[in-house]
């Protein structure tokens, strides 16, 4: 608005038409100078105030790890990442929930990738566009739209009372398969969207069935993209805490899981349950940050993994 | 040499939804014989060409009124499995389009889907294959390297290898060297004589002097409607309408 009130006054401006005639020679006809440097500087401006935007996601994270780094590191020790919690969960250590965190974020994977990659191949590769399909699309946007506490009282009624699984490591991980089902059909469309058409093109055009082609051609140019969604998916369904505290965390138990449908700690309850229900809240507040720090390195290094993986995956084809 | 007849489209109409494509084109292609499509932009030469293979069935709103023979037998009728039809008429794209693979399995993957699994057979004809399309000099010490980093003239030919490698009775081109540089483009032509001792070729053109270099028979397409057909040299000398002759001297298109 202000720029284009100046900007209109300076065509009546003799100064800057003195200008003009001056640099006449090498100016597009109708642009003073002074005009071109304003163009520039509001560009400037527009520039800076986006890398600013982009940059506040930086920085977001950084304070976020500071954070934690600077008030969780003298809780981590050795024998805090490898014994379970003593005297009330005021000593000792997490492992019950470090492990209790990787095989809910396993199982879930477990879960969830083989039906998110095939619902993606069906979407994307046989179905043909009509209300079947439209239906579908809403389905898993509208999953993805729900709140993860509702998927644990789902997951409450469905699998621990319904399907009489309990609360175990078995009614978690298909809770937070189903929570992490949108992230990795998304990511998997992506992925098989990005495989240009002339691939599927001459794979049928030498005589290959449709099935083979999606078999031998584009699942495995799509893998990279579709391994990095299922990982971001994993990493996601590991931070929840709704899903998991009605289905397969529990407040304590010092016991790894020994089959599916035991009962385990988690990270994410684990931090919940010291920070608002342990007997020494303002006790174990290095603990809680500890806790916390060993979750986002878990979340972090699963991300940095998907992310190398996906790297080591594309320059193998190149 | 009496010609033999290939390939025929008969009372052949195309629809994408309700738009008409092409109209009734009616066509023969000669064993040996090199047939060039050429019009310009939006003719419907390379609709019709995707017709031949039924490339066009990939297309949920398109429809096919009339026949295509192939050796006298309807490639439309029910009965005709389109796997193997492809399997007989094999495609090369306009742009280069090799799998993200090895050069081997990319030449391989023709024989590899039909159910080929004999190491001896698979290199004996991958080898034959890449020497018929030229390339087997350029690439025969890295076979078992990634086809991607290959030079789109190589990539092309390597394309062509690969259409080869199903032992087609018909190859259909479309626009094969629209996206190569001259040296490359002149080899593709060259190979193009060479292929038509044992194929069908059908290409489809924008450049009227590649049409004119390796063409036996010209077909002018025009909005949809087969305008004129005949020898090439016939057709690029003395073109009997004046629309062809038009195109021909390059007044639109």
């Amino acid at each position: 608005m202000n720029s284009s009130r100046v900007e209109t006054m300076d065509d009546f401006m003799p100064l800057d038409l003195e200008k003009e005639d001056k640099f006449i020679g090498n100016s597009e006809p109708g642009t003073s100078s002074s005009r071109l440097a304003r163009r520039n500087f509001f560009q400037k401006l527009l520039f800076m105030l986006f890398r600013f935007a982009a940059g506040i996601n930086g920085v977001v994270l950084l304070i976020i790890v500071y954070y934690l780094v600077t008030n969780g590191w003298r809780a981590i020790n050795w024998t805090f990442l490898t014994q379970a919690p003593m005297d009330s969960m005021t000593r000792g250590g997490i492992l019950p929930c470090i492990m209790g965190t990787l095989f809910l974020g396993i199982g879930a994977l477990v879960v969830a990738f083989p039906i998110g990659v095939a619902s993606a191949v069906y979407i994307n590769e046989y179905a043909r566009p009509g209300k079947v399909l439209r239906l579908v699309r809403l389905g898993i946007s509208n999953l993805a739209g729900v709140p993860s506490v509702v998927f644990g009282l789902f997951g409450l009624a469905f699998f621990v009372i319904y399907l009489k699984m309990g609360v175990s490591l078995l009614a978690g991980a298909l809770t937070l398969g189903a929570m992490s089902l949108p992230v990795i059909i998304g990511s998997s469309e992506e992925a098989l969207k990005a495989v240009p058409n002339t691939y599927r093109e001459a794979s049928l055009g030498l005589g290959a069935t449709k099935w083979q082609t999606i078999q031998r051609v584009v699942l495995p140019t799509a893998l990279p993209g579709i391994l990095t969604g299922g990982i971001l998916g994993l990493s996601r369904a590991a931070g929840e805490t709704a899903p998991i505290m009605f289905t397969a965390a529990v407040f304590y138990t010092p016991r790894l899981p020994k089959s599916v449908f035991d009962e385990v700690m988690a990270l994410p309850y684990h931090i919940y349950v010291l920070a608002t229900a342990g007997t020494e809240i303002e006790a174990t507040r290095h603990l809680q940050y500890g806790t916390a720090l060993v979750l986002i390195a878990l979340v972090l290094g699963l991300n940095l993994l998907a992310i190398i993986w996906r790297f080591r995956l594309r320059k193998k084809m190149k | 040499m009496a010609k033999k007849l290939k390939m025929a489209s008969k009372n052949l109409n195309f629809y994408y939804g309700n738009f008409k494509a092409l109209h009734d084109v009616h066509l023969d292609f000669y064993q040996n014989e090199v047939t060039a499509l050429i019009g310009p932009s939006g003719c419907g030469k390379s609709t019709f060409l995707r017709c031949l293979n039924r490339m066009n069935d990939l297309i949920a709103i398109s429809r096919v009124e009339g026949e295509i023979l192939l050796d006298g037998a309807n490639i439309y009728a029910p009965s005709v499995d389109v796997v193997s039809l492809r399997s007989r008429i094999g495609m090369v794209f306009q742009k280069p389009n090799p799998f993200p693979k090895t050069i081997f399995e990319n030449v391989a993957y023709g024989l590899r889907v039909n159910g080929n699994r004999d190491r001896t057979f698979l290199a004996h004809r991958v080898e034959e294959s890449l020497k018929r399309a030229a390339l087997w000099e350029e690439v025969k010490d890295r076979l078992s390297d990634s086809a991607l980093g290959l030079s789109g003239g190589q990539q092309q030919r390597l394309c062509i290898a690969r259409a080869l490698a199903v032992e087609p009775e018909v190859l259909l081109m479309d626009e094969p060297a629209s996206a190569l540089d001259p040296i490359a483009t002149q080899k593709i032509e060259e190979l193009i004589h060479q292929l038509k001792e044992n194929y069908t070729i059908i290409i489809v053109t924008h450049n009227m002097q590649q049409a004119a270099r390796v063409s036996d028979i010209t077909a002018f397409f025009y909005i949809g409607k087969l305008i004129e057909i005949g020898e090439t040299d016939a057709l690029f000398t003395r073109p009997r309408l004046k629309q062809t002759e038009e195109y021909i001297t390059g007044r639109f298109g």
